[in-house]
């Protein structure tokens, strides 16, 4: 059996476009099930202004199953909502209360440009990832499964690095603006593995220094931690600092690694 | 309030766009190749942290002869001045470890103030509504404002008891012909606006060292889960250590203990 909630009000930041101000605007919800989620809850109000004959707030979305990592939103502060690992596509009403202000912000930071109302453009985290969030395989006929055998503590930690979905929200919360989470997230998936051996100096050292390029530095807050909807550990953050620096003391023409 | 879309020609890259490729760069030296990016910055900063750690903790433990009396605390400062005397004359030995100091000092605060710049820089537009912080505390939020206030200490401290500026008695001899070091200390939390400054500026110290003992490991990558949960206890503890010996100094010279 369902509920409902009333009266919410909702403070929504609106921007026409990355050069003009932006502003809240504040509307308000008469009803929503505790069981929409906080992107349906957005939807409605969409209808109600469509209706309006009034323009729809813009805001990302697009799996809605809190895996794809396109919705984001900073709501009441905090990325992706009060629900801890949880994306804002699986944040449900129920989490709030009749008569609720609910104040929804777009991701801010120099790196995340603000497309319209709440929708930001993240290429800056492609830009890492083309510079060395990759191996390099051969094409050709598929090796035999666990061909290369791989300690399951070994295969845990890369796992649990590679469930980044690159939304943002650790640069969203970072008060420094930094992607140091996102970054060391996905230098770990590939730096633990056995196949990601061959590049793992030169990875770790292009994507540092293309992330240098967009974001903040690092001050061990632990806000990205706390906001990540993976629950990504800043263990990885130190992972990414100790490679760095080896990166840049070790002989690589010795190792025989580029 | 537009978050501007970045130009190209500014310092930062334009969002879109293609990779640079990272080949044609050219390299530097070494070090100053690690300390161009914010991640070596952060090294520079947990190493020279070390550096002043040593010289916080010992500074300390060296003040406490104060408490075995005047002759123990003149002789220790004797001591310091003839480090490596005779292979070196009187003072030299205590120089260079000043100047190493200095450089941390340096080091320290030229990564502070290029990093809060950079990180100015990737947040231009601020959040318009309040942020709800979890994690980030007290000390990890204030390290900056801690870290003006030792400086700031810093300078008076040396201009009190080494310099003797703003402290008479300074350079004073005892009756063994040492420097009467017991006397300054004595003679300047005597000073009660003084001695106030002083308890403030070392809790200001204890804060700063809370989050920056922890964040040390961090910034070199030392992460090991079976140390882990040692590494807060141990910045608490050092901070604890730190600021109850410090603060013993003034309360025991206003309580009569020391004097």
């Amino acid at each position: 059996m369902s509920h409902h909630l009333s009266n919410l009000t909702l403070k929504v930041w609106r921007q026409s476009g990355p050069d003009n101000s932006g502003h809240f605007e504040s509307y308000t919800i008469d009803s929503i099930s505790d069981e929409a989620s906080f992107l349906e809850m957005l939807d409605v109000l969409n209808e109600t202004l469509i209706g309006e004959n009034k323009e729809p707030v813009t805001f990302d979305h697009d799996c809605r199953e809190g895996i794809c990592g396109t919705c984001s939103l900073m709501i009441n502060g905090r990325a992706h909502g009060p629900e801890r690992a949880t994306t804002t596509c699986q944040l449900h009403m129920r989490k709030f209360k009749s008569g609720d202000e609910i104040v929804i912000e777009p991701w801010r930071a120099q790196a995340f440009p603000i497309v319209k109302d709440l929708m930001v453009d993240r290429s800056a985290f492609d830009r890492i990832i083309e510079s060395g969030g990759f191996i390099t395989a051969p094409t050709g006929g598929a090796p035999d499964a666990n061909l290369i055998s791989i300690p399951k503590p070994v295969a845990d930690a890369a796992m649990d690095a590679a469930q980044c979905i690159g939304c943002g929200a650790c640069v969203a919360a970072c008060p420094n603006g930094a992607a140091n989470l996102f970054t060391a997230a996905k230098i770990t998936h590939l730096n633990v593995l056995p196949q990601g051996q061959a590049e793992r100096y030169k990875r770790v050292e292009a994507m540092v220094e293309t992330m240098d390029e967009y974001f903040g530095s690092c001050t061990n807050h632990g806000e990205c931690e706390a906001a990540c909807p993976k629950e990504i550990s800043i263990d990885v953050i130190a992972l990414m600092n100790k490679d760095y620096r080896a990166a840049k003391f070790k002989n690589r023409k010795e190792l025989s690694r580029n | 309030m537009a978050q501007a879309v970045m130009k190209p020609g500014t310092a930062r890259g334009p969002v879109s766009g293609t990779a640079k490729p990272r080949e044609g760069r050219k390299r530097k030296p070494l070090l100053v190749d690690l300390y161009g990016t914010a991640v070596g910055k952060k090294y520079a900063m947990a190493i020279s942290g070390i550096a002043l750690l040593g010289f916080v903790l010992f500074h300390m433990i060296g003040n406490l002869k104060m408490y075995l009396g005047a002759s123990d605390l003149n002789h220790y400062a004797h001591f310091l001045e003839k480090l490596l005397y005779p292979i070196l004359p009187e003072k030299v030995m205590l120089w260079i470890l000043r100047f190493g100091l200095i450089a941390m000092v340096l080091v320290h605060i030229h990564a502070a103030y290029t990093l809060t710049v950079l990180n100015r820089k990737a947040r231009p537009v601020k959040y318009q509504s309040a942020r709800d912080y979890q994690v980030a505390s007290f000390a990890s939020r204030s390290m900056r404002y801690t870290g003006v206030i030792v400086l700031a200490f810093v300078v008076w401290h040396l201009l009190d008891l080494t310099f003797g500026t703003v402290n008479s008695y300074t350079g004073t001899k005892d009756a063994e012909g040492l420097k009467d070091v017991y006397g300054a200390v004595v003679y300047t939390f005597d000073r009660v606006p003084v001695a106030i400054f002083y308890i403030i500026a070392n809790i200001a110290l204890g804060v700063h060292l809370f989050h920056g003992v922890w964040s040390l490991f961090q910034s070199l990558g030392w992460n090991n889960p079976r140390f882990n949960k040692w590494r807060q206890a141990l910045a608490t503890s050092f901070a604890a250590v730190i600021v109850v010996g410090n603060v013993s100094f003034p309360v025991a010279v206003m309580a009569g203990i020391v004097g």
